[in-house]
């Protein structure tokens, strides 16, 4: 029994390991579901359960809406199913904690109820705002209310109090009102703390509630003296936030920064209002006389490609322009989409050759020789405000270096600023072309346009 | 050494390893290691099959066999979403026409 759990948690390891490198990571993915299924195989045989038809029909159940909603759901949902998976999981703790609460002995497996039981609620009514916002079902940006600091601070002493009382009177109180107390306190924090986050440091805020997830799970562990749940839950709980820091990293952000930064003002909000400048835009034949008769094209796709389902489309338009001698790259932000490597997901799904994406860096060094950067449905990681204006919120993020192209052309839907919601000076140069209209509409007419040429 | 003190030790050791093992890692898989982290603390589903199974009247029972629930959600759909994810990453790069040993660069 126990020596099973032991290669269960040997497997997790190898898991996360094989999930960091990328040929590995398949077979470490697969590793890791052989361990959970091991697990819970042993739980069920070894321990002493009551119950099984009713448990194993409930995972049944649970197995068959997991797998048809990971098989179903569109790659440009993928962050948003996620951060629900994430949720339930939270959830889970949550009530597993909630159950065990008027049963544990001893101060230290209390407390570890208590932490799980709060931090296992934050993250599930956290994820399912973050769900809300990449679902769009409310505004992705900042939300903020006059002494929202104050409030969220005087909500999380009041939950840590209820959490104090819980562990004065534990045997001989009223145990479940407390335990619903906490766990409705804890709902309230989790939303006020993903709230005031702007859309584009959401993927961000979910990896942080996924280390948190991983340590709930730890401390249930601990609570149900289970060496695995230790193991597995603190690994994630570790992986998880060093996870958070690098994804941090590739935004130049800190992770503080993502989550009080609101409160300061400024930050991610940027401002909403759209300038009466003038840009210049043009036709899709323009467009493809700029790009038919370049030598060398760079791509930069964002998240507008994918809403726009644009990704076989571009793919035939480069296939065009490569029958013409031109070469072309594609060059992807790391945070391209809607999470780190969500773009690279995007066009390999529509078999788009490997060699032909330059990660940041390698398309920068290509740029200044470039004669016409693409760019579709980008706009926050081509902001050069992220290299010239230290006020802006997105102020030393790393960005493709598009402007140094000798032209550029925005195949955008409107003027409406990104989704960090900050104006892009690069939109009113003398050397960029605009070219309005939705993402695969253009591309197929400028495809057309191409074909005639 | 107490029990409890056996625990905070493994969890302790635990924590060294997660640091560990994630050392550097492509901004590419970012997205995919996340979910399979993911999955990964889906195995809470343990803990709801014996707090299930061990339950002490029908409103436990009926707590306990939610979580079982979500925690099944969380397993088993994050292992198949990561599974999605890093396979269509292996099928954008076989067509390229580079040396296979090129893919290891960590994009």
């Amino acid at each position: 029994m126990d020596f099973g759990y032991l290669v269960a948690a040997i497997c997790f390891v190898v898991a996360l390991k094989g999930l960091s490198g990328p040929k590995t990571a398949r077979t470490g993915n697969l590793i890791g579901a052989a361990g959970a299924v091991l697990a819970v195989i042993l739980v069920l045989t070894g321990e002493h359960i009551e119950h099984r038809a009713a448990i194993l029909v409930t995972i049944a159940l649970g197995a068959v809406a997991g797998v048809l909603s990971a098989r179903r759901v569109a790659m440009t949902a993928m962050p948003q199913l996620v951060a629900l998976f994430n949720g339930v999981g939270g959830g889970a703790a949550a009530i597993v904690a909630a159950v065990e609460l008027g049963s544990v002995h001893g101060r230290g497996p209390l407390v570890a109820a208590l932490f799980t039981l709060v931090v296992g609620s934050v993250s599930f009514s956290g994820s399912a705002v973050t769900f809300a916002k990449l679902q769009e079902l409310m505004t992705s940006r900042p939300v903020l209310f006059p002494g929202g600091p104050l409030v969220f601070g005087a909500l999380i002493a009041v939950d840590v109090a209820a959490c104090v009382v819980g562990y004065r009177v534990q045997d001989n109180g009223p145990v479940e009102l407390l335990a619903a107390v906490i766990v409705l306190l804890s709902l309230v924090v989790g939303i006020l703390f993903v709230l005031p986050v702007g859309g584009a440091d959401v993927p961000i805020v979910i990896s942080l509630l996924n280390a948190f997830t991983g340590l709930t799970v730890a401390a249930s562990g601990y609570v149900l003296g289970n060496t695995l749940l230790i193991v597995a839950g603190t690994l994630v709980g570790a992986s998880g936030t060093i996870l958070t820091r690098m994804m941090a990293a590739a935004m130049g952000r800190s992770v503080a920064s993502i989550l009080f930064g609101a409160f300061k003002g400024g930050s991610t909000a940027g401002s909403q209002a759209v300038s009466e400048r003038p840009v210049r835009s043009a036709h899709a034949e323009d467009v493809a006389v700029l790009l038919g008769y370049a030598r060398k094209v760079v791509i930069v796709p964002g998240y507008g490609l994918a809403v726009a389902q644009a990704q076989h489309t571009i793919h035939e338009m480069v296939e065009a322009l490569e029958a013409r001698g031109v070469e072309v790259l594609y060059g992807i932000h790391p945070v391209a989409g809607r999470m780190p490597g969500h773009m690279n997901v995007l066009l390999a799904e529509a078999s788009v050759p490997y060699h032909q994406l330059k990660e940041m860096d390698e398309a920068n060094s290509e740029l200044p020789s470039t004669d016409v950067a693409l760019v579709v449905g980008a706009n926050d990681v081509v902001n050069p405000a992220a290299k010239t204006s230290p006020g802006s919120p997105i102020y030393g993020m790393p960005i493709l270096s598009v402007d140094e192209a000798r032209a550029v052309v925005f195949l955008k839907r409107s003027m409406r600023p990104g989704f960090a919601g900050i104006e892009n000076e690069l939109l009113y140069s003398p050397k960029t072309t605009l070219l309005f209209g939705d993402a695969k509409d253009s591309l197929t007419q400028v495809l057309q346009a191409l074909k005639s040429l | 050494m107490s029990e409890g003190m056996a625990l905070l030790t493994i969890f302790v050791l635990a924590v060294f390893v997660g640091f560990e093992v994630i050392s550097k890692v492509s901004a590419v898989l970012h997205t995919p290691l996340m979910s399979g982290a993911n999955a990964i603390h889906g195995v809470i589903l343990v803990g709801a099959i014996l707090v299930t199974g061990q339950s002490d009247g029908t409103a436990q029972l009926v707590l306990g066999l939610v979580a079982v629930l979500l925690a099944t959600l969380n397993m088993v759909g994050g292992f198949v979403v990561t599974d999605r994810m890093l396979e269509m990453f292996g099928r954008g790069r076989r067509p390229a026409p580079r040396p296979p040993d090129d893919t290891g660069r960590g994009t």
